[in-house]
């Protein structure tokens, strides 16, 4: 009992140390990602917390923004389709690029991809999250600073994801451009090929239903 | 029995043999009546199916996602009248309509004569009709007048367009002057000369519109003379097109729309001399963009002037879609500015009027096709006498009153008041306006206005927040920030002491301690 104790004090202590680690990520880019790859400094579940709060912060911006900023047609909300339009790029993302790197000489595992990803949200939820309560301080024409805080966390994401695609698969920059542009082309294939799927599998269902229904219409 | 299965298909039999039906009536009646129950029930438990399968309301407004929100009727059809209920014939394809107090002017174009009618209350009476003029002139008959316009002191202006001229006459029809085809190098003397609607300034100016010209309006000085244009539209320069006729050959070029200036359909005067024209020419994609311009407000320098403060242009509806095979976007075809600078456009494509405030905010749009009275066939013109609105309609022939409603009523005032500055009256006929229809966003507005001037700015924040209307919200945010502020100065002060001064004090007088202790 008590070293089932200690070993979850300890794991809540890594988990602590490894979120505590996304600070120095995304201010030293590319020494913290190599550290996080070679030195093992972070981990999943810090990279879970991370995405977790992005999530929280995109669905709190719709709720608490000030509505000069933000203006929800609350009847075409579906929280659900929220979530997933989050969710699935991140995911989609993860497989495209590791299918497309382990192809093309790219050294970082699923795992590593998907922490990198997870670690370069961090702008993301330290700047959105407390400007969704400074919004509601703001007039329209101090909407400026909102609109280039906002962006400027959004430009800090895609410089911390190039540079962890710089140093998870051990690129180039041009390199990891490349990479970038054909992960993007590969995510629009995947969900191609999945909606292309799901309709035939639709259909396919159909014919089976209504072979059934019409074999149950026949017998009853 | 099978044709009864149906319960629309009741009233289609009803018409066709009342006995039978009856009859059929008594047999089926208990099921037929739970059957309506039910229905009834239904549509109670869920209100919103009866919305989405067609439009019932008659009046409504867009609210700020261009949303159509319905709304109390604001105008109310009181009454048509025909020709044939003075004993004259019923009018035959009338294409101008003037009002100047309480005269009305019909202008029966197909019957090439002219109708005044006056309206005491809701009495109207025929003064006169007359289709000959005395006069020095080879032709001394109307042929196919499109519009008359009169003055004050009774002189009238008719656009004689079967014989392509522009009359000038007294009130006793004797001829003062006939304006017609100028002679002037951008004017082709070839064609037809047809002016189609025209008005007249105080200073004896007369605007005429000319069909096929796209120039903007002739304009004519008191003597007759042609002096110039007014209103020409600057020709619409498209980098797309262009890249597009460089790469086409010369037939398809010659295909292709060719880069014309709009052309009206219409003019009107305000009461303070500036002219309200309607054009119908336009691309229907540049409408929500504010580029096409169905209504302008031209000054005596032709350049277009009116307010657009609305979430929307003044466009009529925004989203159009095609129902009952009626497509497309509205397409004005006269416009009528009352004297609280509200003004009426009436759209041919629906049979609907919609009306602006000064602001260029939609205050309600009403109307509809159809056989019904308050429902048009054909629009061709649209007047006002006080605050009531006519409307002549070319293919029923008639000429519809509305007159506002108390809802209508209360707008109007509220819009008054605000122009007089009366703030606090405005908002008490806004709160009115609000009982009634609870998505009337101006309303909000209104209210939120009245309180930021009398200093309430959190209420007034809420009434803005309620319209979505950022601008005004800002406006009384910053006050409330600002007054908030000086209140609790004192608070912030301390806040900042205990946060950011106070540790540092702490660490400084532990330092001390311990070189005390050490020493």
């Amino acid at each position: 009992m008590k070293i089932d104790a200690l070993a979850y004090q300890q794991k809540v202590r890594h988990i602590g140390k490894t979120l505590r680690y996304s600070l120095y990520v995304i201010s030293h880019p590319l020494d913290g990602f190599w550290d996080l790859k070679h030195e093992k400094r972070g981990s999943v579940a810090a990279a879970n917390i991370i995405i977790g709060m992005a999530l929280l912060t995109n669905v709190l911006k719709l709720q608490f923004t000030s509505f000069i900023f933000m203006k929800v047609i609350w009847e075409y909300v579906n929280i659900l389709k929220l979530i997933l339009g989050f969710l699935a790029p991140i995911i989609i993302g993860c497989v495209a690029n590791w299918g497309l790197t382990t192809l093309f000489n790219g050294k970082g595992t699923m795992k590593q991809i998907y922490m990198a990803i997870g670690y370069a949200l961090t702008p993301y939820v330290i700047i959105q999250f407390p400007m969704i309560f400074i919004s509601n301080l703001m007039t329209i024409e101090e909407g400026a600073f909102y609109y280039y805080i906002n962006d400027f966390s959004i430009i800090w994401c895609g410089v911390l994801i190039m540079s962890a695609m710089m140093m998870i698969h051990d690129y180039s920059l041009s390199k990891a451009f490349v990479t970038m542009f054909a992960t993007i082309v590969g995510m629009m294939l995947i969900i191609f090929v999945l909606l292309l799927f799901l309709s035939l599998v639709t259909d396919a269902a159909a014919y089976f239903i209504s072979l059934y229904k019409e074999i149950s219409f026949r017998f009853y | 029995m099978k044709e009864f299965h149906s319960f629309n298909r009741r009233f289609v039999l009803r018409t066709k043999s009342p006995d039978f039906e009856r009859s059929m009536v008594i047999t089926m009646n208990r099921k037929r009546i739970r059957k309506v129950v039910i229905f009834f029930t239904v549509l109670l438990l869920f209100p919103t199916v009866t919305v989405q399968a067609e439009r019932t309301v008659y009046t409504y407004t867009y609210d700020y996602w261009g949303i159509e929100r319905e709304s109390p009727d604001a105008y109310q059809a009181v009454s048509t009248i025909t020709g044939e209920e003075f004993g004259i014939g019923d009018f035959k394809d009338p294409q101008g309509l003037f009002v100047r107090e309480n005269r009305i002017y019909v202008c029966d174009t197909a019957n090439n004569r002219i109708v005044i009618l006056e309206r005491n209350g809701n009495d109207i009476t025929l003064i006169d009709e007359f289709s000959e003029f005395t006069g020095d002139t080879s032709i001394n008959t109307l042929n196919e007048p499109h519009d008359i316009y009169t003055t004050e002191n009774g002189d009238m202006y008719i656009s004689d367009t079967g014989n392509q001229r522009v009359l000038h006459l007294n009130s006793q029809y004797e001829l003062i002057k006939t304006m017609v085809r100028p002679v002037d190098e951008t004017i082709d003397q070839a064609s037809d000369f047809l002016p189609m609607k025209l008005v007249a300034d105080r200073a004896g100016r007369v605007f005429v519109l000319v069909k096929n010209y796209n120039k903007g309006y002739l304009q004519y000085d008191n003597d007759g003379n042609f002096i110039g244009y007014i209103g020409a539209n600057e020709v619409k320069f498209n980098m797309v097109d262009y890249i597009w006729k460089m790469l086409s050959t010369k037939e398809q070029r010659a295909q292709m729309e060719q880069f014309v200036p709009t052309e009206y359909n219409n003019i009107a005067l305000d009461q303070d001399g500036f002219i309200y024209a309607t054009t119908s020419v336009f691309n229907e994609n540049e409408l929500i963009n504010d580029k096409a311009k169905p209504i302008r407000k031209l000054n005596s320098m032709g350049t277009d002037i009116l307010i657009k403060n609305g979430e929307y242009p003044p466009i009529g509806d925004i989203w159009w879609g095609n129902a009952a095979g009626v497509t497309g976007p509205s397409k004005f075809i006269d416009v009528t500015a009352l004297d609280n600078d509200t003004y009426y456009a009436i759209d041919k494509t629906r049979g609907r009027i919609f009306g602006y405030d000064y602001q260029g905010n939609l205050l309600y749009g009403f109307g509809s096709l159809g056989n019904k009275q308050g429902y048009f066939q054909f629009p061709t013109a649209l007047e006002h006498m006080g605050t009531d609105l006519l409307v002549l309609d070319s293919k029923n022939s008639g000429i519809t009153f509305f007159t506002l409603t108390q809802y209508g009523d209360l707008i109007n005032k509220a819009l008054d008041e605000y122009k007089r500055g009366n703030y606090d009256i405005s908002a008490q006929y806004w709160e009115k306006v609000l009982m009634q229809n609870g998505n009337y966003d101006l309303a909000y507005i209104g209210i939120g206005r009245s309180l930021l001037r009398k200093q309430r700015y959190k209420e007034a924040m809420e009434y803005f927040k309620i319209a979505l209307d950022d601008d005004n919200y800002s406006k009384a945010f910053r006050l409330y920030r600002k007054e908030w502020i000086e209140e609790n100065i004192a608070w912030i002060f301390a806040g900042f002491f205990l946060i950011i001064i106070a540790p540092l004090a702490i660490g400084k007088i532990k330092k001390i301690k311990k070189e005390v202790d050490e020493a």
